[in-house]
C-alpha cells in the first residue's frame, strides 16, 4: 500500500496553512449548483459554457470555477453564485451563462434580468444573504456546500475540515467524546429523535468484538432529499463524523448504506473515501494517532423498511431485509450479531460541529428537548421549494411564510405533512368552507366554529409528536386546497402496502385492509361506520406490529381523521370530495368566465371539449374521464371541479350567463 | 442507461459472473450490489446469471431469488430499450402526478411495471427521486422532465419514439 499523503496531524495542519496562504481572496469564483435539482434543469451545460469561456479567454488566473454541492433552493436553479461578493443568480440557461461571462465577470455590472425578485415586495435582491428564502435559516450543516467542490477533500480542509477529527483524537479520551455528545443533547435525526450520546455509551459497553459503526442513507420517505444532498454536497462532513464516532464507541469498521436511486451521492461519496484514504484519515493509523477506521459503501435495494434498524442490518449481511424483534438491542447484537451503532447521514454531520465548538454551543442552539438544526425537505404547493436548515423551535409559519415564501397561484394553505410516511398531516389553515357550510346545515358543528390552525407550532420532535405527526427525516410536504385529504392517506397507505416486508401479520393484512375502506370512501361508498372501524383498526395495528414501519403506519390516517373529520364526512354522507380530486365523486366544467380560448381542447384525450375559438366551450360529461388535463392547462380558472352530477346544470348556467370577452359580439353557441 | 443490452445466451455467463463477484469479493455482504451490476449489464436478472451466481458466490441459489424479489430495484423480467419513470413522490403526487401516470398507461397501453409488446418502452413508478421542486417529474432514459404536464408527456413519448432523446438533454428544463 502506497504511505498516505498526511502522515502525522502536523501534516494536515500544515496542508492546511499552505492552501490558505495559496489562496486568493480576492480571486473571482463562479460558483455552479451541481445537486440533483440543478442537475435535472440542465446546470452542466451551464458549467461546460463557464470551462469554456474561461479557457477561451485565459482568465484561468484570475477566475476559478467551482460546481458545487446543494445550495438548497431548488425553486430557482440551476443557481449561480459569484462570490467573494455573493452575488446570487437564479434559473440560469447557458445562454446566460456569456451574459454572465460579459457583463458582470469581465465588465462588473449586474446581470438584472437574472437577480431574484421577491415576490411579495417586488424587490430585486442581489446578494445571496439578503435573499428572504435564506435569512431565517442556520445553515450549519448546509452553509458549506455553496463554498466546495464535493469531490475536492482539498476545498474541505481549507474550510476547516477533519479539525474537529484532529481535536477528539488528539486531546480526548472515547468517553469524554461520549460525554459531550451527550451534553449537547443531539438527537437522531433519522426521525426517531433517540439521544444520540445515549446510543454511544450503550455501544461502547456493548460486549463483542469488533464493533460496527453504520451511517444510514437509506433515504426512502418519498418527498425527502436531505440525505441526499448532504452527501452530494458535502460527504467529507460524515466521513469526518464516523471517524469520530468509530473513536468514541471503539470500532474499527464503518460502512455507509446508501440508496442506489442516488447515483451521485455514491459516486461523490466513493470519491471522498478513496481521498480520504489516500490522505491517511481513513485506514491503518490515522494521522499517526495509533487509531484505525475504515468505511466501505454499501448500495441499498430499494426497499423502504431497510430503513429501520434491524432490517438494514439483515440487508447488509445479503438477506432479505426483514425486520427482527428489538428485545436485544442493535447496539448489542446488530450487524453479523455484533455490537452496531447506526445513525442519519444528518446525526453523523452534526457531530464535527459539536466537537469543533463544544456541546454548550450546540444546545444554545432549538429548544428545551430538541437541540441543534434541523434541514427540512420544504416541497408541495410552495413557492420557494427546497432545502431548508433551520433552529428547532422556528414555528410552521415562520418555514411556511417567510423562508417557503406562501402558497402559488392565490391559494389557500391547507395542510402541511411531516415525517413521510410514518408522520402525519398536520392543518395550517380553515379548511374549505363549503365544507364547514354542509356541517353547520348538518348540525355537526356550530356556526362560528372553526377548524384551529397550527401555524404557530414550534417545530420540534415533541411538539410534532404531540401534535399528532412525527419528526421523520424531515419531508414537509405543503398541500392547499387542492389536495383531498383522504386521497392523500389513502396515498401513503398505498405506499406502505407495497413496502411491507410481510413478515408480520398486522402491518401485511391490516394496511391492505385500511386501504380497501379508503378506496371505498374515495368511491363514495363508504360509510360513517367504516370512518370509526378505520380509528380502531389503527390502534390494533400501531400496537401489534413487530417493526416501526407497521406501528406508525395508521399514522397518515389517524392524523387526517382528527384534522380532517370533515372531509371524510363530505366524501362518506355528501358523496363529494370538497377538494376535487377523488375521480369517481368529481366531474369538470366549464362555467361563463370561459374566453374561448381553445386552449383545452387538444390536451383532452378523449376529445370532450369542444367548442369554436372565442365562443364558450363545453365539456361533455360522458365523454369525461376526469384526468383533468384541462383544468391544469386553463390560464382563466375556467374549468372548475364540481360534484358528480352536477357539470351539465353548471354548464348550462354558463351557457346563460356567458359573454363573449373579447369585441366579438356573436352569441354563445349552442353544444 | 443506453438501447444496447447484452444477451446472456451469447457468451460464457458463468465467467462474466465471476469477474463482477470477484471485483466486489465473494462475501454475502455485497450480493445486493453484485445483482445490481449484472442487471445494470443485462437490464434484468437472467436465470442463468442467478444460477451463476449461487455458485460463484456459495450461496443456496434460494437466497439469491429471495433477494432479488424482495427488493425493488430488481427485475426478473427483461426490460424495453427505453425506460420511462415517473416519480411518485408525495411532492410529485399533490401536484397531480397520477394524471400523467393514467396518460402513459392509457397511452402504451400498459401498466407500470410493465414493457410495450415492441419491447420499446418500459413504464415505471418510482416512489421519491429527490428532485422534488420539479414535481411532478419523469425520467426519460436518463433526462430528466420536470414540471409534467399532460401535453408534455405526449411530447416526450413522440420524442423517444422518433429517438431524439439524447438531442434533447442539453435543453431540458423546468
Amino acid at each position: 500500500m502506497k504511505d498516505p499523503v498526511l502522515k502525522t496531524t502536523a501534516d494536515l495542519q500544515q496542508l492546511r496553512e499552505k492552501l490558505q496562504h495559496n489562496r486568493n481572496v480576492n480571486k473571482t469564483v463562479i460558483t455552479v449548483c451541481a445537486g440533483t435539482g440543478c442537475l435535472a434543469c440542465g446546470c452542466e451545460s451551464v458549467a461546460k459554457t463557464f470551462r469554456e469561456l474561461l479557457a477561451s479567454d485565459h482568465m484561468e488566473n484570475e477566475v476559478e470555477l467551482k460546481t458545487t454541492g446543494c445550495h438548497g433552493f431548488c425553486e430557482r436553479g440551476p443557481l449561480v453564485v459569484i462570490q467573494p461578493q455573493g452575488v446570487f443568480y437564479q434559473r440560469v440557461r447557458p445562454a446566460d451563462a456569456k451574459l454572465i461571462w460579459e457583463q458582470t465577470i469581465k465588465g462588473g455590472k449586474l446581470v438584472n434580468k437574472l437577480l431574484y425578485k421577491d415576490p411579495q415586495s417586488q424587490q430585486v435582491i442581489k446578494l445571496e444573504k439578503d435573499i428572504p428564502f435564506y435569512r431565517k435559516q442556520m445553515r450549519l450543516i448546509f452553509g458549506r456546500n455553496g463554498y466546495m467542490d464535493p469531490t475536492s477533500i482539498s476545498d474541505y480542509i481549507l474550510l476547516g475540515g477533519y479539525q474537529a477529527m484532529v481535536k477528539a483524537l488528539t486531546t480526548m479520551k472515547p468517553e469524554q467524546v461520549i460525554d459531550i455528545v451527550k451534553k449537547s443533547g443531539l438527537r437522531g435525526r433519522g426521525g426517531g429523535g433517540f439521544p444520540t450520546g445515549k446510543k454511544w455509551e450503550s455501544c461502547r459497553r456493548a460486549k463483542g468484538e469488533p464493533k460496527y459503526i453504520i451511517c444510514n442513507a437509506d433515504e426512502g420517505d418519498p418527498g425527502a432529499f436531505m440525505n441526499r444532498s448532504l452527501l452530494e454536497g458535502n460527504p467529507h462532513s460524515v466521513i469526518e463524523g464516523m471517524v469520530i464516532g468509530a473513536f468514541a464507541i471503539g470500532s474499527t469498521d464503518g460502512f455507509v448504506y446508501v440508496r442506489n436511486e442516488y447515483p451521485l451521492a455514491v459516486k461523490n461519496l466513493t470519491i471522498a473515501i478513496n481521498q480520504a484514504r489516500e490522505y491517511g484519515l481513513l485506514g491503518q493509523n490515522i494521522l499517526g494517532t495509533g487509531f484505525n477506521f475504515d468505511i466501505e459503501i454499501s448500495r441499498g435495494g430499494g426497499a423502504f423498511v431497510c430503513g429501520e434498524s434491524t432490517a438494514l442490518m439483515a440487508s447488509l449481511e445479503g438477506k432479505v431485509g426483514e425486520p427482527r424483534a428489538k428485545y436485544i438491542h442493535t447496539v448489542e447484537a446488530g450487524f453479523n450479531d455484533k455490537p452496531s451503532n447506526l445513525n442519519n447521514v444528518e446525526t453523523w454531520a452534526n457531530i464535527p460541529l459539536i466537537v469543533e465548538r463544544g456541546p454548550e454551543w450546540f444546545a444554545s442552539i432549538g429548544t428545551e428537548g430538541s437541540k441543534g438544526t434541523k434541514v427540512f425537505a420544504l416541497t408541495g404547493k410552495v413557492n420557494n421549494t427546497g432545502l431548508v436548515e433551520v433552529p428547532m423551535g422556528i414555528t410552521l409559519r415562520e418555514i411556511l411564510y417567510d423562508i417557503g415564501g406562501g402558497v402559488p397561484n392565490n391559494k389557500r394553505f391547507k395542510a402541511v405533512q411531516t415525517g413521510g410516511p410514518s408522520g402525519g398531516t398536520l392543518i395550517v389553515e380553515t379548511s374549505d368552507a363549503a365544507i364547514h357550510d354542509s356541517l353547520v346545515a348538518h348540525g355537526d358543528i356550530n356556526e362560528d366554529d372553526e377548524p384551529h390552525s397550527l401555524l404557530d407550532l414550534p417545530v420540534d420532535f415533541d411538539e410534532l409528536t404531540r401534535a399528532g405527526s412525527m419528526m421523520g427525516s424531515g419531508g414537509m410536504i405543503v398541500m392547499d386546497e387542492d389536495s383531498c385529504m383522504v386521497d392523500v392517506a389513502r396515498y401513503f397507505l398505498n405506499f406502505l402496502q407495497e413496502e411491507s416486508c410481510g413478515k408480520c401479520l398486522p402491518c401485511r393484512e391490516g394496511i391492505v385492509v385500511m386501504l380497501n375502506i379508503l378506496n371505498k370512501i374515495c368511491h363514495g361508498e363508504g360509510t360513517m361506520e367504516d370512518i370509526t372501524y378505520l380509528e380502531q383498526l389503527s390502534q390494533v395495528i400501531i400496537d401489534t406490529s413487530l417493526c416501526q414501519l407497521g406501528g406508525s403506519a395508521p399514522n397518515p390516517v389517524l392524523s387526517t381523521i382528527r384534522y380532517f373529520r370533515q372531509e371524510y364526512i363530505a366524501h362518506v354522507r355528501d358523496k363529494r370530495c370538497p377538494a376535487g380530486v377523488c375521480k369517481d365523486l368529481v366531474a369538470h366544467a366549464i362555467d361563463n368566465t370561459c374566453t374561448g380560448c381553445h386552449a383545452c381542447v387538444k390536451p383532452c384525450p378523449t376529445a370532450a371539449i369542444i367548442g369554436e375559438p372565442k365562443r364558450l366551450h363545453v365539456i361533455i360529461q360522458d365523454k369525461c374521464i376526469q384526468c383533468g388535463a384541462c383544468y391544469q392547462i386553463c390560464r382563466y380558472n375556467s374549468i372548475k371541479r364540481v360534484k358528480r352530477g352536477e357539470g351539465d346544470r353548471i354548464q348550462q348556467r354558463a351557457r346563460e350567463m356567458w359573454q363573449p370577452r373579447i369585441t366579438d359580439k356573436q352569441p354563445a353557441p349552442v353544444a | 442507461m443506453t438501447t444496447t443490452a447484452v444477451k446472456p445466451e451469447e457468451y460464457d455467463v458463468q465467467e462474466a459472473i465471476d469477474k463482477i463477484v470477484a471485483e466486489y469479493g465473494a462475501k454475502p455482504s455485497a450480493l445486493i450490489m453484485i445483482l445490481q451490476d449484472i442487471q445494470k449489464h443485462y437490464r434484468y436478472l437472467p436465470e442463468s446469471a442467478m444460477h451463476a451466481v449461487s455458485k460463484s458466490m456459495k450461496l443456496p441459489i434460494a437466497q439469491i431469488y429471495g433477494v432479488a424479489t424482495f427488493y425493488r430495484s430488481f427485475s426478473l423480467k427483461p426490460k424495453g430499450k427505453n425506460h420511462v419513470c415517473v416519480c411518485t413522490g408525495t411532492a410529485c403526487h399533490v401536484r397531480q402526478a397520477t394524471v400523467i401516470v393514467d396518460k402513459l398507461r392509457r397511452d402504451l397501453k400498459i401498466e407500470p411495471g410493465e414493457t410495450t409488446p415492441d419491447g420499446e418502452i418500459s413504464l415505471e413508478t418510482v416512489n421519491c427521486l429527490g428532485a422534488c421542486a420539479l414535481g411532478p417529474l419523469v425520467t426519460a432514459n436518463d433526462i430528466y422532465y420536470g414540471n409534467m404536464t399532460v401535453s408534455k408527456t405526449e411530447q416526450m413519448l413522440n420524442d423517444i419514439r422518433a429517438g431524439k432523446l439524447s438531442a434533447k438533454k442539453d435543453e431540458v428544463a423546468g
